[in-house]
């Protein structure tokens, strides 16, 4: 029953017990045809469920395609995969670009409409203040490549000519420089870099976080990434945390750094701690005060 | 190492180019608000499509969004 639903799907006829309900996410309110034209996951049009100065974003999907063992099937099919993440976030970007939006994760969905109706009401607190957090703000994505190549690592420095009556600081600083082309040191000067790099920018974010290092054959690059930042921006801070990078860049020449966005806030919507864990090869440093 | 560092992608942010799908996966799959749905992803589903990606990929190419 969708009784409390005061925007009826567009499709004619009442949902069946073929169909689940997708959620796109919540929002305080959905101008008028912000949502028009918007084709959603499977091309089925979005509509909204409004509970309380909440509502949820949803559209029909059909259970055959999206139900427990469908999706999970469907979900190893590439293709199938970019479609559906591509309309899923079809329609939260455009709901991001009218207000305020706490996205949800793919492949949320509900048998109907009242345990949406419950979580707009049951949570209405803690959803009302995250809205909040992410009001006026922009998710950016940073990314950091080293530009240290293995395969061209410099052999052993020389003894430093340049110094030869240096004390024992300076040949501690001479063999501290030797040991640091080795590859390990290297990688781990990089890493400290990043590190440098997450925390300079945090300090400009409302919030950030790292998510784990994307794997070489997904990036598509040689270079390998250190860092995997999401930054939540207020917007009036946007040019400055450009101007950051810049600097950041030339103050740290071991990372090389990207920029995407502004996406939706969606890594700061949720405390997912279970998820930061899942990437053995992802430094564990998080936000920075 | 003679050319000083181009700032190009920090000062430019890539505004209006084709999200790439690993950037939107790292979102879409693993972030968004905490609600029980009455079916969701779980973690084990996620790390599974992430292995499935890597072996798929690993066999296919690069991935880069929009098809460039």
């Amino acid at each position: 029953m969708t009784s409390t639903a005061d925007h009826a799907p567009p499709a004619p006829g009442q949902t069946t017990g073929a169909e689940g309900i997708w959620l796109y996410g919540i929002v305080a309110d959905v101008p008028a045809d912000a949502l028009a034209g918007v084709a959603g996951v499977g091309g089925h049009q979005p509509w909204t469920i409004p509970v309380a100065g909440l509502a949820a974003v949803v559209g029909h999907v059909p259970l055959a395609e999206y139900g427990q063992e469908p999706l999970r099937r469907n979900l190893e099919d590439l293709d199938w995969l970019e479609r559906t993440a591509r309309a899923h976030h079809a329609v939260i970007d455009v709901l991001h670009r009218a207000g305020p939006v706490l996205p949800a994760a793919l492949a949320t969905l509900y048998f109907d409409a009242t345990g949406i109706v419950r979580l707009l009401t049951e949570r209405r607190g803690d959803l009302t203040a995250a809205l909040d957090r992410v009001t006026g703000h922009a998710e950016w994505g940073v990314k950091g490549y080293t530009t240290h190549h293995p395969a061209a690592a410099s052999p052993a420095v020389e003894p430093d000519s340049g110094t030869p009556a240096a004390g024992p600081g300076a040949a501690y600083l001479a063999r501290r420089r030797a040991q640091l082309t080795t590859r390990a040191q290297a990688r781990h000067a990089v890493e400290e870099d990043a590190a440098a790099i997450h925390a300079g920018l945090a300090g400009l974010s409302a919030d950030a976080r790292r998510h784990p290092a994307q794997d070489r054959r997904l990036t598509g690059t040689d270079a390998e990434m250190v860092l995997n930042g999401a930054y939540l921006v207020a917007a009036d801070r946007e040019e400055e945390f450009g101007e950051l990078m810049v600097a950041l860049e030339r103050r740290h020449p071991t990372v090389r750094l990207e920029r995407t966005g502004p996406w939706p806030p969606y890594s700061f919507v949720g405390d997912t701690p279970a998820l930061r864990g899942t990437t053995p090869s992802s430094p564990a440093a998080e936000s920075a005060p | 190492m003679s050319a000083a560092p181009v700032p190009g992608p920090a000062a430019e942010p890539a505004l209006y180019q084709p999200i790439a799908l690993v950037d939107l996966l790292d979102r879409v799959l693993a972030a968004g608000v905490v609600v029980t749905g009455d079916i969701t992803i779980s973690i084990a589903d996620i790390d599974l499509i992430r292995i499935s990606l890597r072996a798929l990929l690993s066999s296919v190419g690069t991935l880069e969004g929009g098809g460039q």
